[in-house]
C-alpha cells in the first residue's frame, strides 16, 4: 500500500501580529491521494494559507504547526528547507489566480517557462526550448514559438492562464494545488483553461486540490469536496453528493447557488452561526 | 484619574458629537501613532529643544555672542570651565554663539516654511482644480524652478540680490514652494471630481471657498509632512550660503558662517569648525526623524 | 494577430521611440528656455542696477557705458531679453569681470574637473548603495536594515561641505592617508596634458603613471565624501524599490518554482526594480552636481561649483549665471534622460 500522495494531519497558521494573532488555519486534517480534492470557502477562511502552508511558503511572520504534514511519505516540517525547495516545483506545485501579476513582467513567456524547466532538470537550453515548446502546445496554445517571446502584458488572460499552467506543469509534478485558476478569467474562457486543467491532470495522474469559492465549479470538477469556514473544515463531501450535505453552512452555501426554475423569494441568505466559528 | 481617562474616550469614540470633536479626535489618533515611535519622539525632542534654546538663548549664555573678548589671551581657547566649547579667532564664546545662533536657524525654518508653503499650496490647489492651460502653465513654470539645483538657485538669487540672511530666506522660499505645489496639485486631482465637491458646488459654492474651505484643509496633512521633511534640507541649504560667505554677515552667529570662520584654524583648532556642524547635524536629524514619524503617522498605509 | 506581435511590437517600438526621444527633445527645449528666462530674470529684472552687477563697483566710467550698450540696457525689455536669448543659445555669456576671459571659455575648462568627481561619486554610491540596499531590503528589521537606515539618515542631516572638512582633518591632516586640497600636487600640475579634461583618463593615455596616483591621492576623498551621500540616497531607494517587488505575486511564483533565493532576489525582484532604479542613478548624478558646488570649496578643487562660487564672491554676475545656466541645463538634461530611459527600458510601456 503505497503513501497516500499527501497527509495533512491538524494543520495550523498562525500569525502574530502587533494587534493581536491571527489564525488563519486552525487545525485541518485530511489526505489526499491521486484524485481531485477540492477546498471550497469564503475570503478569510483559511484555504488559501492551506495550500502555501503545504508547500512552506507562509508569508513571515505566519508561523506553520502540524501534527503530520507528508508529502509521498515525506515528512515536511522536519525536512530542511533545501529539501522542501527541491520538492517545490518538480514534484509540487501551485498555480495562482491572476497571470497578470503572478507572471513576472519583465520576462518573455518563453524565458519563465524555460527557467521553470531547468531549474530541476540539467538540460541544456535548446532542449528546454523544445520542452517548453512541447508544454505549450499541451496547454493548446497555438504558434507557440510566437507566444515564447512575449511579455506577459501581451498575453489575455485566459492565454496568460494557460502559460502560467504550463510553466508549472513543464516538470511534470504529481501534486497540483490550483488557488482560483478561474477566478479572475471571463467567464467565457473559465471553461477553456478547466478543460486544459482536467485533460493535464488526467493524463499525468496527478493529484489535485482546487481552491475556490465557487462550490458548483469544485464540485463539478473534484471527486471530493472539502467546506472550510474560519479555519476549520465544516464538512467534507463526495461531489456527487452535496444534496446530502448536513452542515448548516453548507445547507446555506448550496442554498445561495442561483437556480432557473423555481421560485427564490425571498432570496435565501446564509445566517451565519457563531457556534461554526468554534 | 477619571477626568483622564473620559477625555481620552471623548476622543476616541466611534460617535463624535461635533466637527471640532471629531476633528480632535483625529489628531490623537495621530499623535498616538506618532508617539508609538520612539525615533519620531526623539525627533519631537530635539525640534523643541531647539525652540527652547532659541527663546531663552539669553537666559542659557554665558558670555556675548558677538562682543569679542580679549583677543590676546582669549583667542581660540580649547573647551574649558570659561568657555565651554571655546573661543573663535575673535576670542567670542562658541557655546553662546551657538545658542544665539539657534534663533537664526529656526528663523530661517519658519520664514522659508511660512513664505513658500502658502506659495506652493496655492499655485498647486490652483492648478489641480482649474485644469486646463492654467495647470499647464503653472505645472510648466514649477518644473523649471524644480529644474535647477536648489543650492544653486539659490546663489544666483543671491548673487542678484547680495548678500544678507534675509536675502538668502528669500532666495531658499523661492527654490522651496515648487515640491509644495506639484504635491498640492496631486492632491487636489483626486478629490477635484468627489461627489462632496460636486455638492457644494451645486449649492452654489464658489470656486474661491471650495479651494480654501474644501481642497487645502485635504492637502494640509501631505503638505505638512513634506515641509518638516523638507525642513532638513532648508537648514542644510542656508548653513551651505552662511559657509560661502552669502547668508548672515559677521558678526551675526550663523552657524554656517561660523564653520568657514572656522576653516582657517581646522588643523589644531578642530573645534570652531566643528561645533556648529555638529550642531546643524543635530537640528537636521532631529527635523528627518520628525518628518518621517509624522509621515509614518499620518498615513500608516504609507509607511515602508 | 497574433502572427504578427513580433513585428507589430518592432514597428510599435520604433514608434514609440521617436515619439519619446521627439517629446524628450520638445521638453528640453522649453525647460531650457525656462531656464534661461529664470536666468535673464536674474540678471537684470532683479538687481537694482543690473550693469553695476555685472562690471563690478570699482568699473571706470567708459567701462560702465560699454558694458550698458552691450547689454541692450537702453532698448525694452523684450527686446533685451531676445538679445539674451541668442547670446544664451550661441554659448555667448557675456565676459568674466575677473578672468576677463569669455565665460563659456572658463566653463569649458572647468566643467570637466567636476564630471570626474561627480561620476566616480556616483559610481562608489551605486557600486556600495545597491548592494547595501538590497540586503537592507531581504534582511528587513534586522541589524543591517537598521544600519543602512541610520547611514541614509546621517547623509541627509549632515552638511556636506562640514563632512568634508572633518574628513580632510582626520584623513589628511592627522593621518596623513590622502593628498589635500586640489587636484595635484604643484610639483606635477602641467605634466599632463588635458585632452578629455579627466585627469584620471588623460594621465593613463599619457602614461604618466605617477601623475596618475598622486591625482588618485587627491580625488578619492572628496569622491568618496559625494560617494557616501550617492549612497545614502542610493541604498534607500533600492530598499524601498526591493521590497516593493519582493511582494509582488511573481515573486511568489519563483519561489513556487523551486528557485534559489538568490536567484528570487537578484533575477527576479531586482531585474523588476532595475529599471526605476536606473533612473536613481542618473537622478542621483544630478544631485551630486549640486554637491559639488560646497565640496570643491571645501576641496579646492577646480570645477565649476568653485567657478561659481567664486565668481560669486568676487560680484561676477556674468560668471555666475552662466555657470548656474550651464548647471542647470546639464541637471535637466540629466532628469529628462532618467524619464527616458525609464520608458525606453521598461518592457510593459514599450
Amino acid at each position: 500500500m503505497t503513501a497516500p500522495l499527501l497527509e495533512v494531519e491538524d494543520l495550523r497558521v498562525r500569525f502574530p501580529l502587533a494587534e493581536g494573532t491571527v489564525e488563519a488555519v486552525r487545525g485541518i486534517s485530511f489526505t489526499l491521494g491521486r484524485e481531485r480534492l477540492g477546498i471550497v470557502g469564503e475570503s478569510g477562511s483559511g484555504k488559501s494559507q492551506t495550500g502555501r502552508a503545504i508547500l512552506g511558503l507562509t508569508a513571515k511572520p505566519g508561523e506553520v504547526t502540524a501534527e503530520r504534514l507528508a508529502f509521498d511519505g515525506v515528512d515536511l516540517m522536519a525536512a530542511p528547507p533545501g529539501l522542501r525547495r527541491s520538492l517545490r516545483g518538480s514534484r509540487m506545485t501551485m498555480v495562482m489566480q491572476d497571470p497578470r501579476y503572478s507572471l513576472n513582467p519583465v520576462m518573455t513567456v518563453g524565458q519563465q517557462i524555460i527557467e521553470s524547466y531547468r531549474a530541476h532538470k540539467p538540460v541544456s537550453r535548446r532542449e528546454a526550448k523544445q520542452a517548453a515548446l512541447a508544454m505549450l502546445e499541451d496547454v493548446r496554445i497555438t504558434a507557440p514559438d510566437r507566444v515564447m517571446a512575449l511579455y506577459p502584458h501581451e498575453l489575455s488572460g485566459g492565454m496568460g492562464q494557460r502559460v502560467m499552467i504550463a510553466m508549472m506543469l513543464i516538470t511534470g509534478p504529481e501534486l497540483l494545488i490550483a488557488d482560483e485558476p478561474t477566478s479572475a478569467l471571463d467567464v467565457t474562457v473559465r471553461g477553456e483553461v478547466l478543460r486544459i486543467l482536467d485533460q493535464l491532470v488526467s493524463t499525468r495522474g496527478m493529484g489535485l486540490i482546487l481552491i475556490s469559492h465557487d462550490l458548483e465549479m469544485v464540485a463539478s470538477f473534484c471527486d471530493r469536496v472539502l467546506v472550510m469556514y474560519a479555519g476549520k473544515i465544516v464538512e467534507e463531501l463526495a461531489s456527487g453528493a452535496l444534496g446530502e450535505a448536513r452542515h448548516p453552512y453548507t445547507r446555506g452555501l448550496i442554498g445561495c447557488l442561483p437556480k432557473l426554475a423555481g421560485d427564490s423569494h425571498p432570496l435565501p441568505v446564509l445566517a451565519r452561526d457563531p457556534a461554526w466559528a468554534r | 484619574m477619571a477626568g483622564a481617562s473620559s477625555l481620552a474616550a471623548w476622543l476616541t469614540t466611534a460617535e463624535p458629537q461635533s466637527r471640532t470633536q471629531a476633528r480632535l479626535g483625529h489628531a490623537w489618533q495621530s499623535f498616538r501613532r506618532l508617539a508609538r515611535n520612539p525615533t519620531a519622539i526623539a525627533g519631537l525632542a530635539i525640534v523643541a529643544l531647539l525652540i527652547f534654546v532659541a527663546i531663552f538663548a539669553p537666559l542659557l549664555a554665558t558670555h556675548s555672542p558677538i562682543a569679542s573678548g580679549d583677543l590676546r589671551t582669549e583667542r581660540l581657547l580649547p573647551p574649558g570651565p570659561v568657555f565651554w566649547l571655546g573661543t573663535d579667532d575673535q576670542a567670542r564664546d562658541i557655546y553662546s554663539r551657538l545658542l544665539y545662533g539657534s534663533r537664526l536657524t529656526l528663523a530661517v525654518v519658519i520664514l522659508v516654511s511660512v513664505i513658500a508653503t502658502p506659495i506652493g499650496l496655492a499655485i498647486g490647489t490652483i492648478s489641480g482644480y482649474f485644469g486646463g492651460w492654467i495647470d499647464r502653465v503653472l505645472m510648466r513654470i514649477t518644473d523649471i524652478f524644480l529644474a535647477f539645483p536648489r543650492l544653486v538657485l539659490a546663489l544666483a538669487f543671491v548673487a542678484a540680490l547680495g548678500p544678507g540672511i534675509e536675502n538668502a530666506i528669500i532666495a531658499i522660499a523661492i527654490t522651496a514652494w515648487p515640491p509644495y505645489a506639484r504635491l498640492a496639485r496631486a492632491e487636489t486631482l483626486t478629490i477635484r471630481n468627489s461627489d462632496f465637491i460636486h455638492a457644494v458646488r451645486l449649492q452654489g459654492g464658489s470656486s474661491l471657498r471650495i479651494l480654501v474651505k474644501h481642497i487645502v484643509p485635504l492637502c494640509l496633512s501631505s503638505v505638512t509632512v513634506r515641509v518638516t521633511l523638507d525642513m532638513a534640507g532648508i537648514i542644510l541649504t542656508a548653513a551651505g550660503l552662511g559657509f560661502l560667505g552669502l547668508g548672515a554677515q559677521p558678526p551675526t552667529p550663523e552657524w554656517g558662517t561660523m564653520i568657514a570662520q572656522g576653516r582657517r584654524f581646522l588643523m589644531d583648532q578642530w573645534w570652531v569648525a566643528a561645533v556648529p556642524g555638529i550642531a546643524i547635524f543635530v537640528v537636521s536629524l532631529g527635523f528627518n526623524l520628525l518628518g518621517d514619524g509624522l509621515r509614518d503617522a499620518l498615513d500608516p498605509k504609507a509607511a515602508r | 494577430m497574433i502572427a504578427d506581435v513580433p513585428l507589430l511590437r518592432r514597428g510599435r517600438a520604433a514608434l514609440g521611440l521617436a515619439q519619446g526621444v521627439g517629446s524628450f527633445l520638445l521638453t528640453l527645449g522649453i525647460t531650457l528656455f525656462g531656464l534661461v528666462v529664470v536666468t535673464f530674470v536674474i540678471g537684470r529684472v532683479v538687481p537694482i542696477d543690473p550693469v553695476l552687477a555685472v562690471v563690478g563697483d570699482r568699473a571706470s566710467g567708459a567701462v560702465y557705458e560699454r558694458a550698458r550698450t552691450e547689454m541692450g540696457l537702453d532698448r525694452p525689455l523684450v527686446e533685451q531679453f531676445g538679445l539674451y536669448l541668442k547670446k544664451a543659445v550661441t554659448g555667448d555669456f557675456g565676459r568674466s569681470v575677473l578672468t576677463t576671459n569669455p565665460v563659456i571659455d572658463d566653463i569649458r575648462s572647468y566643467f570637466p574637473a567636476t564630471i570626474e568627481l561627480a561620476t566616480l561619486g556616483t559610481l562608489i554610491g551605486t557600486l556600495i548603495g545597491v548592494p547595501l540596499g538590497v540586503f537592507a531590503a531581504v534582511r528587513s528589521g534586522s541589524l543591517l536594515d537598521q544600519i543602512v537606515r541610520i547611514v541614509g539618515l546621517v547623509g541627509y542631516s549632515v552638511p556636506i561641505f562640514w563632512l568634508g572638512l572633518m574628513a580632510l582633518l582626520l584623513f589628511y591632516a592627522k593621518l596623513d592617508w590622502v593628498a589635500g586640497p586640489g587636484r595635484l600636487d604643484i610639483a606635477y600640475d602641467y605634466m599632463v596634458t588635458p585632452v578629455t579634461g579627466l585627469l584620471l583618463v588623460d594621465s593613463l593615455l599619457q602614461g604618466q603613471v605617477d601623475v596618475f596616483w598622486n591625482a588618485v591621492s587627491h580625488i578619492i576623498l572628496p569622491a568618496a565624501l559625494l560617494g557616501y551621500f550617492s549612497l545614502a540616497y542610493i541604498s534607500r531607494m533600492t530598499r524601498a524599490l526591493l521590497l516593493n517587488e519582493l511582494q509582488q505575486e511573481y515573486v511568489v511564483t519563483a519561489r513556487i518554482k523551486g528557485l534559489s533565493e538568490a536567484r528570487v532576489i537578484w533575477r527576479h525582484a531586482l531585474r523588476n526594480a532595475a529599471v526605476p532604479l536606473l533612473t536613481v542613478v542618473v537622478l542621483s548624478y544630478a544631485t551630486l552636481l549640486e554637491g559639488s558646488v560646497l565640496t570643491e570649496t571645501v576641496f579646492a578643487w577646480p570645477g565649476i561649483g568653485s567657478y561659481i562660487t567664486n565668481s560669486l564672491q568676487n560680484a561676477d554676475l556674468n560668471a555666475v549665471l552662466g555657470g548656474t545656466l550651464v548647471v542647470g541645463a546639464a541637471f535637466v538634461t540629466l532628469n529628462l534622460i532618467s524619464d527616458l530611459l525609464y520608458r525606453l527600458l521598461d518592457p510593459r510601456t514599450r
